[in-house]
């Protein structure tokens, strides 16, 4: 059997990605967590790259693994506490958990698997940045100076809000 | 292109399983930026590969990691809030709205 | 005569009054309110009976008057229930009797129940009863009737009950009220049945003689009697009820608990004939539809005398002879309607029975008031306890003397007319039934006078204080009513009462007359050996069948038979298991319910738990359900 290089780079990214996001969500120690979850991240952006969207898998590298992962560690390293008992989890929720993931998963994956979606082709070639850019800043329809522009007031805000209320009293 | 959603779908609900299991308030948190991820794959396959000329895939997908960080970042000021009240983070402690200050005004 | 509305609203405004605030008025005034709107119904009585009797007879009859109907509710064209007030000559005749009796005892009690707590409570409730009384008896349909019937069960409950706090009264009043409602069961069965085939509830179609009412009825037959037969015979075990027949007498001697003046106007003179009224008032519809029935009325009728006369001849509490003796005398009435036919010299015995209805009311209740003045001067109600009281009592021992004399059938009192006329219809329906009667007639005799001697004559016993004669106020009427009993019994009655409303002329058949007196005589002779002054034989008569004595003072053992089947059969058998199946099913049932919805809303109160994560499961589970039934469905 021929494996292309992209496929063997698929197959390794898809590999890391599903075991490190199962195992972010089941170790028990929230650190180990977090760690998993930076080479989730690590891996997606990958994907975002073979895909040849270079610029979205700077942005996630930057803004998710650099920005929002040290921000989890920050916060898990104020509030956690040395004496943390880890009690087992109640069966209730256990089992609840179980039954939503792996119906829920077999569901979808089967309907994914069983529907005819369109032809797909692949158009190799990066996007130009050029295009990227013109896209982000214009006015046109198809462009997307509004949602950028609001974005950044959310941003604005998050910052205000967040300063608010996590301020000492 | 299916093998990508079938990858998005698997760290979809490994969020899901997460969220409904965990009991560290980051944890569930964690479990929430799974998914988003998880849907920026899906979007991103979809663009690539049944709208090759267009880009709407690709800017949602970035403003979603955007706003995903904002989320996250208020997300955790609230954590650390609720640590600074009741000392720990665990889910079960936050089953309760505001205590009734009309009634208990004399308690204190 | 729409004055006749009158008779009726005076006694139910005094009811009114006197309840809801006779407590607050003096009890003399209570008392006086009472008495004299009786006063004012009994001389509409009066003015009403003159104007009905002196009007022309229509056809030689006296016609059916209805001064007052008020349509109540109307099933169909024919079967409605009106209210109303039927004047025809019996009813007339009982508002006579009535009103008289009720004034008397209003006017006795003013003086014996002086003192008595809840004084107004008792005039009102005789406001009430005789109110009910006359509603029953000038009923246009057989509904109305009913539901006096029921009012007068209900007044005479109130009245048996009135001493509250003594449990054998309120044993009594309830054991009063039971009897007769489980024999208004029948009544009620009959009631419906009769009008069910007759489609009419009214008097006047009811007893017009026409036979075609109920030929509906032909050919259906239930275990062999005819639906005529079974409606007219469970019309009178209702009767039977209120009229203390065997066997549903046994309310009666009990309900001599209540005040004395009450036993007399209710249980000697005005509710247990009520049940003899029923049976006159539909005598057409007897005769004409179930005539096997009238005989087995005068067949329960004579039995029910015999029993009471030997049951009164053993009995010591006074009150308890008396009413022993009512019993006895109702069944003369009874069987006097039995055997009577419809025309003429055949209809004898309906005229009697009406007549003798008369003179009992008057001279029972002059017995029973008598029976009081005594109870009050010696305090209670034991023969042994009595003796001599002729010295201290005088006008009570004469009135008394006189209603013995009545009652006995010496002539020329009242009672000797009309009990000579009943002997006459039985002689003339069976000479055996007759020497049947004769003999309960001198039973009657002798044990009126052993209560006369022992209570008048013998050695005087030892008093606790001395007797003293009544106050006035219970004299009068006793005097006033001798005076009628000595009158009465020359009332050309059948002129006004009879069978057919033709008049009818009473001849006295001289055989019976004179045969009857001297029997009473003979018993009255019997009496006074026995017990005028000290004489053995009674001691040695009773040594020499002492069970038959004891079964006697027993009564028969007639109560505890009922006693039994009630505690050991229903109350076991049946109630037991009913109360347990309500209790526990059905109470359960209820229970299990509220139980059922306590648990499920613990569970339901669980969906609000305030818990994130199991509201991201279930909003999960709810969106994968969907899609499910999307694809799938």
């Amino acid at each position: 059997m021929e494996i292309t290089l992209p496929q063997a780079v698929f197959l390794f990214l898809a590999a890391v990605i599903s075991v490190f996001s199962i195992l972010t969500v089941t170790t028990k120690r929230i650190l180990r967590s977090a760690t998993y979850l930076l080479f989730v991240l690590f891996a997606t952006a990958g994907i975002y790259f073979e895909l040849n969207y270079s610029f979205l898998g700077a942005v996630q590298l930057t803004v998710y693994a650099g920005g929002i992962i040290v921000l989890y560690v920050f916060s898990i390293l104020l509030t956690s506490s040395d004496s943390q008992k880890v009690d087992k989890i109640k069966n209730s929720k256990f089992f609840a958990g179980i039954i939503a993931a792996i119906g829920g998963a077999t569901l979808c994956i089967f309907i994914t698997l069983t529907h005819t979606f369109p032809v797909s082709h692949f158009v190799t070639g990066e996007i130009r940045q050029k295009v990227i850019g013109t896209a982000l800043m214009g006015s046109e329809k198809y462009q997307y100076l509004l949602p950028f522009e609001a974005i950044s007031i959310l941003l604005l805000t998050c910052i205000i809000g967040g300063i608010l209320i996590a301020r000492k009293r | 292109m299916e093998h990508y959603l079938v990858i998005s779908t698997i760290m979809f609900f490994a969020g899901i399983y997460g969220f409904i299991t965990r009991r560290n308030m980051l944890a569930v948190l964690i479990s929430i930026e799974l998914i988003l991820n998880s849907v920026d794959i899906n979007f991103v396959a979809f663009n690539r590969f049944l709208f090759p000329g267009q880009l709407e895939g690709f800017f949602f997908t970035l403003f979603a990691i955007g706003i995903s960080a904002c989320e996250t970042a208020i997300a955790i000021a609230i954590i650390i809030n609720i640590y600074r009240n009741i000392r720990n983070i665990q889910v079960k402690n936050l089953n309760e709205l505001k205590e009734d200050s009309v009634n208990n005004a004399g308690k204190e | 005569m729409e004055y006749t509305l009158l008779i009726f609203l005076f006694p139910m405004l005094t009811f009114l009054l006197l309840g809801l605030i006779g407590i607050k008025l003096r009890p003399v005034v209570a008392g006086c309110i009472g008495t004299v709107s009786l006063s004012i119904i009994t001389l509409l009585a009066y003015i009403t009976a003159t104007q009905y009797f002196s009007s022309p007879r229509v056809n030689g009859v006296f016609a059916k008057i209805i001064p007052i109907r008020f349509e109540w509710l109307k099933f169909t064209d024919s079967l409605q229930i009106d209210l109303g007030i039927l004047l025809d000559p019996i009813s007339v005749m009982m508002l006579v009797v009535i009103t008289t009796v009720s004034l008397m005892v209003h006017i006795y009690s003013l003086g014996y129940m002086k003192g008595e707590r809840g004084f107004q409570r008792y005039y009102a409730f005789l406001s009430l009863f005789t109110f009910s009384m006359l509603g029953l008896v000038v009923a246009p349909n057989i509904f109305q009737m009913y539901i006096f019937w029921e009012l007068v069960g209900v007044s005479s409950y109130l009245l048996i009950g009135f001493y509250y706090t003594k449990p054998t009264a309120i044993a009594a009043s309830k054991k009063a009220f039971i009897v007769t409602r489980f024999a208004d069961l029948g009544f009620l069965l009959g009631i419906l049945l009769l009008s069910y085939f007759t489609h009419t509830f009214n008097f006047e179609m009811l007893t017009s003689g026409d036979a075609s009412i109920f030929a509906s009825t032909a050919g259906s037959t239930f275990l062999g009697a005819s639906v005529m037969s079974w409606a007219l015979a469970l019309i009178f075990i209702g009767g039977a009820g209120k009229s203390a027949m065997f066997p549903l007498h046994i309310w009666l001697p009990d309900a001599m608990e209540g005040p004395t003046p009450v036993s007399a106007l209710i249980h000697a003179a005005t509710m247990v004939v009520a049940g003899v009224f029923l049976v006159a008032r539909l005598f057409p519809l007897y005769v004409i539809a179930a005539p096997e029935v009238l005989t087995g009325i005068a067949y329960t009728g004579a039995f029910t005398s015999l029993y009471a006369a030997v049951v009164a001849c053993v009995q010591t509490d006074i009150k308890r002879v008396l009413a022993f003796s009512t019993i006895s005398q109702i069944g003369f009435m009874m069987v006097a309607l039995g055997v009577s036919g419809m025309e003429g010299h055949e209809g004898l015995g309906y005229m009697a029975s009406m007549f003798h209805l008369f003179t009992h009311a008057m001279f029972k209740a002059l017995l029973f008031l008598c029976a009081g003045a005594i109870i009050h001067a010696i305090g209670n109600n034991e023969m042994n306890c009595m003796g001599g009281l002729r010295k201290y009592m005088p006008f009570t021992h004469l009135t008394f003397l006189v209603a013995c004399l009545a009652i006995s059938g010496i002539p020329p009192f009242s009672g000797f007319f009309s009990k000579d006329e009943i002997l006459a219809a039985v002689f003339a329906f069976s000479p055996w039934l007759g020497i049947f009667m004769s003999f309960v007639a001198a039973l009657t005799a002798f044990y009126m006078f052993r209560l006369y001697y022992r209570i008048f004559w013998g050695t005087p016993a030892h008093f606790v204080h001395t007797p003293h004669e009544a106050p006035k106020t219970m004299t009068i009427p006793l005097v006033i009513l001798a005076a009628i009993t000595c009158v009465a019994g020359f009332i050309p009655f059948g002129h006004f009462v009879s069978s057919n409303g033709l008049p009818y002329t009473i001849r006295l058949d001289m055989t019976i007359a004179i045969s009857s007196v001297i029997v009473a005589l003979i018993a009255i002779g019997i009496a006074t050996l026995f017990y005028k002054s000290k004489c053995d034989i009674p001691e040695r008569l009773i040594n020499m069948y002492p069970r038959f004595h004891q079964s006697a003072f027993h009564r028969f053992y007639i109560d505890e038979l009922y006693l039994f089947i009630t505690k050991r059969i229903l109350f076991n058998y049946v109630s037991r298991p009913i109360a347990w199946f309500d209790r526990n099913i059905i109470d359960g049932t209820m229970n299990g319910i509220a139980h059922l919805t306590q648990r499920l809303s613990y569970v339901i109160r669980g969906f609000q738990s305030g818990q994130i994560q199991q509201y991201a499961f279930i909003f999960l589970l709810g969106t994968l359900l969907i899609v499910l039934l999307v694809m799938f469905i």
